[in-house]
């Protein structure tokens, strides 16, 4: 169990009683809110900007959506490339499904929906139609871990999990606008089936002040360290470089490993990095402590004979909350100053 | 429109490609000692017009582009295609005795990695027609002529995702896409019909915004109509056929056998059914 604050299911259906003052409670924000860019510059859309882009030159991309082309960034394409979109409804077996008949006829999909849709809902057709026969749909998904307030329903805190065991899928969690625009082209490239995470609307950019270049199944140190190494997906890199400057200020020296391919894990960067003396290893996920990236990373270190000290940082397994993220965040560990605190804890 | 087909000016009968494919899926049977047999006597007319009527394909270039495309949605009937694809000279006959063993390019569900001419990977039910919506899609957009025709069963219609894609073929006004159902009302633990309310069945289809039509899925001149009907129609909508088929049709012993998915047919049967079908060759 994560040292976190009291679960807080107990909470239900109890009388309500505000944790805060009023004027610092946060409503819970909009299901189509994008992630606080935290004083970073934001780029609006950069999966359906990358996608209009790519389909300049590639007449083989379409679009599908399941009812949330607008939630998806997918609408950017459909407008600009009307006959090219195809809406699937709200049929989330048949989007997949559609999705892999287009690719048996030489097209590659990029089909959008929530993660907690396409993870929970249509794994069969996925397993099945797309990956067994490695075909080279493109699964996008927002709503990835924690990046709702909605609670379960919407909250996709197992979608790695739930994915990493399905052969053939390639598994992308990108940190910021930067990384969405690269891996999207990346993807399209990509000759099988990929899963990935996305951040839409206005997305922080954080990656591209640091002259990055997504490379599929690369892990990429960021920012160097000697005291920590952080190894950190999705935008909890974001977070993580964060945590690194305040840990600084302590005297603290943190590196910040992102390893935006879930799978297959670039395991030999991994390796290489802890086993480096000295460090502690935490990692940083977007997603339930269990079988996501922590577990993956610990499981190979531990086959490798590489063992440093290690910690996680990850969702409880448990039903989240709902409520305004920056709470939840708080809440649930993935803030800045949750993670610097835990971290100068285990030192 | 079959000028590409292999069975073009073939002066074989359809009553003769059934009893063959037939006669290869009891072989097939007696060889592993067991198969879905019940279905493949069964779908047997189904297929026999399917490949020597309708379909528009190259033996010998089974991925050529301009192909009707055939998704078999139900993984298990395997055994009843490849013999309409041995009898089509897509997978050579020399292969029938290794049908469900090791390193066989005949599984006991088909899979498309393994099988010239299995087009996709069926066996968990409710997929085919959903995929079959996706390749019409890409069929239009290619401006291609060809048909996608899928095959399932009845107990497919009690899958959400069979329903999701005949949503989406009507709203598509996918013209392009033949559907298939095999109506045997026999599913694994007993009738279809008591399992879930499929009936009436054309008149769900037809309320989706599909072309309907009801056949007796054991007599070949109705198929044949029925086929031929479902190409023309000169409407906007998808089309399905619903074959009423008989299990085990073909062999009046494994007929009168008390109905069940996974019919019993003991060791000395298999030479007893295939010396029926040897007495009985049609013209």
């Amino acid at each position: 169990m994560t040292d976190l604050a009291p679960g807080p299911s107990s909470r239900r259906k109890s009388k309500y009683t505000p944790r805060k003052a009023p004027d610092q409670k946060l409503a819970t924000s909009a299901m189509i809110a994008s992630l606080d860019a935290e004083g970073r510059e934001t780029i609006a859309a950069p999966l359906g900007t990358a996608l209009c882009d790519l389909a300049k030159t590639r007449d083989d991309i379409v679009g599908l959506s399941a009812d949330l082309s607008k939630y998806t960034d997918m609408h950017v394409f459909a407008n600009a490339y009307p006959d090219r979109f195809y809406q699937m409804g709200m049929a989330e077996q048949l989007l997949i499904s559609a999705a892999a008949g287009l690719a048996r006829e030489g097209f590659t999909p990029f089909a959008t929906t929530y993660a907690v849709f396409a993870s929970r809902r249509a794994y069969d057709f996925i397993f099945m139609a797309i990956a067994e026969e490695n075909l080279p749909v493109k699964i996008v998904c927002a709503l990835p871990g924690l990046t709702t307030g909605y609670g379960p329903s919407h909250q996709a805190t197992e979608d790695l999990a739930i994915f990493r065991g399905m052969p053939n899928l390639t598994i992308v969690d990108p940190c910021c606008a930067t990384e969405i625009d690269q891996a999207t082209r990346a993807i399209a490239d990509h000759p099988g089936p990929v899963y990935m995470r996305l951040l839409r609307g206005k997305v922080p950019n954080v990656l591209g002040e640091y002259g990055y270049q997504f490379k599929l199944g690369q892990a990429q140190m960021i920012h160097d360290g000697r005291d920590v190494l952080m190894i950190s997906t999705g935008f909890m890199t974001m977070r993580a470089l964060d945590a690194a400057k305040a840990l600084r200020t302590d005297g603290i020296d943190a590196a910040v490993l992102h390893v935006p391919t879930i799978k297959p894990l670039d395991v030999d960067t991994i390796r290489a990095e802890a086993a480096k003396t000295g460090r502690l290893v935490v990692t940083l996920e977007n997603h339930t402590i269990v079988g996501g990236l922590g577990e993956a990373i610990a499981a190979d270190l531990l086959r490798s004979n590489i063992t440093p000290a290690f910690k996680s940082i990850a969702l409880p397994d448990e039903f989240l909350d709902a409520g305004a993220l920056p709470t939840l965040h708080d809440q649930y560990g993935l803030s800045v100053p949750a993670i610097t605190a835990r971290i100068k804890s285990w030192l | 429109m079959q000028t590409d087909t292999a069975h073009s000016g073939s002066n074989t009968s359809l009553a003769r490609r059934a009893w063959s494919i037939r006669r290869t899926a009891l072989r097939m049977g007696e060889v592993q000692g067991q198969g879905y047999i019940g279905q493949a006597l069964g779908v047997a007319d189904v297929l026999a017009t399917s490949y020597f009527h309708a379909l528009s394909y190259r033996a010998n270039d089974p991925e050529w582009d301009g192909r009707d495309r055939f998704y078999l949605s139900i993984g298990h009937y395997a055994i009843a295609l490849y013999a309409a694809l041995i009898e089509a000279g897509i997978l050579p006959e020399d292969e029938i005795e290794t049908y469900g063993m090791d390193d066989s390019r005949m599984p006991m569900s088909g899979m498309a990695a393994y099988t010239p001419g299995m087009e996709i990977t069926g066996g968990s039910l409710g997929h085919g027609l959903g995929i079959a919506v996706g390749a019409a899609l890409g069929l239009k957009r290619k401006r291609s002529d060809a048909f996608v025709y899928n095959l399932m069963s009845d107990g497919e219609l009690g899958e959400g995702s069979t329903w999701e894609a005949v949503m989406s073929a009507a709203q598509h006004q996918l013209s392009n896409l033949i559907c298939i159902v095999d109506f045997n009302d026999q599913q694994a633990d007993g009738p279809t019909t008591q399992a879930l309310a499929t009936t009436p069945e054309a008149p769900k289809w037809q309320a989706f915004g599909w072309h309907a039509q009801t056949v007796e899925g054991n007599d070949l001149d109705a198929l044949v109509t029925a086929f031929d009907a479902a190409r023309s129609h000169p409407g906007p909508q998808p089309r399905v056929i619903i074959c009423n088929t008989l299990m085990c049709k073909g062999v009046p012993f494994l007929e009168a056998r008390e109905s069940n998915h996974f019919v019993r047919v003991d060791a000395d049967e298999w030479a007893q059914a295939i010396a029926h079908l040897d007495a009985n060759i049609p013209a």
